[in-house]
């Protein structure tokens, strides 16, 4: 059933090809295996890390910080997105300071969380939650102001409370915009989570990158590009499923 | 109850725009604009009434006035004499288009009208009755977006009237349906008046549907709007401009007045 779904064959067709051109590439590249090793050696290299369980625990510690950092920046981002939507003041004093926090890179704020937060997890959680938080809390605003006043005015018409016009009118109105931002952040949450775990931790997928470089084992460097990767391509396709969800996508026809 | 009197109502807009335009007078900054001026009007309780002017000229403004959305800048509007002055469900206003809430389904959202009875089961049958009023059975769960525009327009009309409302205020609902369509929703209006008689305020630009529906014909005109013609007009239904000529009459009076010099 699987295999007769088309973007399924097209994308394993793909990710053949790339095989084919890695291959081909590594081999008529003229560097040592040492440099640019083909596809074989780093699938050997992968079934051994997974064997001795080194990549499930890398993995796991990456997926960790990417969870607690990533669920940090919706419980803060996605109401105060909503407020600053919703109340004109408070977006004239809000925006500035987040216009100018915004376009700083969460890497250059590594030498101060770790300062703050010292060795550990808490540093990259950081980091992750300010890669998140921002593009999370815009596009909530934005998401809010673009409501069609008309819903306002049946909220009003009809009565409701300012609960009911919470529930019934802004929640379901923002939630394909906030979808779609969640599947946007994760991406850029996943990147940075990398990023962060060369400098400042002991673990994660990150960590096993650099301590292989250092150990000038490419192929494990090679592995961890792969995964990374693969789980990326697992959260985007998990965020996916939750577009397709009904209620998600009453602004699209059919929900199809 | 839905008996509505306006008393010398103004309302003005603020020119908010940054450059002046043309040199003489036309666009001054932070100008008054009058929009509509010196409305006196009556509707009695059930009427039917017809709203009709060219666009642009404060028809819908005057609705929201009267709805409660929106503040005149002078004079009052009195509902059975008291000022109204906010929305509520007495008053129903239907959208020209998307007023339903597109994240519920046709169910959902005609509940909105009754979400407080506290009667399960007769709440389920006042939405069926509501629905069926409108000949939606059988897409109580479909959504918004998967119904034709005649059967929206159809779905906002039973989740107003469900509310039980004194008053419905419909901003040019038959505009954009296709003109089957059209007819077949102006005889539901009509049938639907007759039996529940409440107080309706219709904008429409379409003089035909006046002429047919209104029990009263209230044309606004000029620039700013003032009231060019009140009339009621006391047809039996169904009613035919072709056959009746003091319709056909008023008709053509109605079309030179709005600037069409021969009623075709």
């Amino acid at each position: 059933m699987k295999f007769k779904n088309p973007a399924f064959v097209h994308a394993v067709f793909a990710f053949l090809i790339s095989l084919l051109v890695w291959e081909l590439t590594a081999r008529f590249s003229g560097w040592s295996e040492q440099v640019f090793p083909g596809p074989l050696p780093v699938l050997l290299s992968l079934v051994e890390l997974t064997a001795n369980g080194t990549l499930v625990k890398h993995a796991v510690a990456s997926l960790f910080r990417v969870t607690a950092g990533f669920y940090l920046a919706m419980v803060l981002g996605i109401p105060l997105g909503m407020v600053l939507g919703r109340s004109t003041p408070l977006r004239l004093l809000g925006n500035p300071i987040i216009h100018f926090l915004r376009p700083i890179s969460p890497l250059a704020w590594i030498p101060l969380s770790m300062l703050w937060f010292g060795i550990g997890d808490l540093p990259a959680i950081f980091l992750i939650f300010l890669s998140s938080f921002f593009p999370l809390l815009v596009a909530t605003t934005i998401a809010v102001r673009s409501i069609n006043p008309i819903y306002f005015q049946v909220a009003t018409n009809f009565n409701f409370s300012r609960f009911e016009t919470f529930t019934k009118i802004m929640v379901p109105a923002t939630i394909p915009a906030i979808v779609t931002a969640l599947r946007l952040s994760i991406t850029i949450a996943w990147l940075v989570v990398v990023a962060a775990e060369m400098i400042a931790v002991q673990s994660g997928l990150g960590y096993l990158i650099l301590d292989s470089r250092n150990a000038l084992r490419m192929d494990y460097v090679m592995v961890g590009m792969v995964v990374i990767g693969v789980i990326g391509l697992l959260l985007d396709y998990i965020m996916q499923q939750l577009m397709k969800i009904e209620s998600t996508s009453w602004g699209t026809l059919g929900g199809k | 109850m839905g008996h509505i009197v306006i008393n010398n109502l103004n309302k003005e807009f603020i020119e908010r725009r940054q450059n002046q335009r043309g040199k003489n007078g036309a666009g001054q900054l932070n100008q008054a604009i009058p929009v509509l001026e010196d409305i006196n009007l009556e509707f009695q309780e059930g009427e039917m009434v017809c709203v009709l002017g060219p666009s642009g000229c404060g028809k819908s403004t005057l609705m929201r006035i009267i709805a409660g959305f929106d503040r005149p800048s002078s004079g009052q509007v009195l509902q059975d004499g008291k000022e109204l002055s906010s929305p509520s469900p007495d008053n129903i206003f239907v959208y020209q288009h998307n007023g339903l809430l597109p994240w519920m389904t046709v169910w959902q959202n005609v509940e909105l009208g009754v979400r407080h009875t506290e009667d399960l089961t007769q709440k389920e049958e006042t939405i069926q009755e509501y629905i069926d009023m409108v000949e939606l059975e059988g897409f109580e769960h479909h959504y918004p977006h998967q119904l034709s525009g005649g059967m929206q327009r159809r779905a906002e009309l039973a989740r107003a009237l469900v509310v039980n409302p004194e008053m419905l205020i419909m901003d040019e609902p038959f505009s954009g349906l296709d003109f089957l369509t059209h007819m077949k929703m102006r005889e539901e209006v009509v049938n639907m008046h007759l039996f529940l008689e409440k107080t309706i305020l219709l904008v429409t630009h379409n003089i035909d549907d006046a002429l047919i529906m209104g029990d009263r014909v209230v044309i606004l005109g000029d620039r700013p709007a003032r009231v060019k013609l009140d009339r009621k007009l006391d047809f039996p239904h169904p009613r035919d401009p072709k056959t009746a000529p003091e319709l056909q009459e008023l008709r053509e009076e109605i079309f030179f007045m709005l600037g069409v010099s021969y009623a075709v």
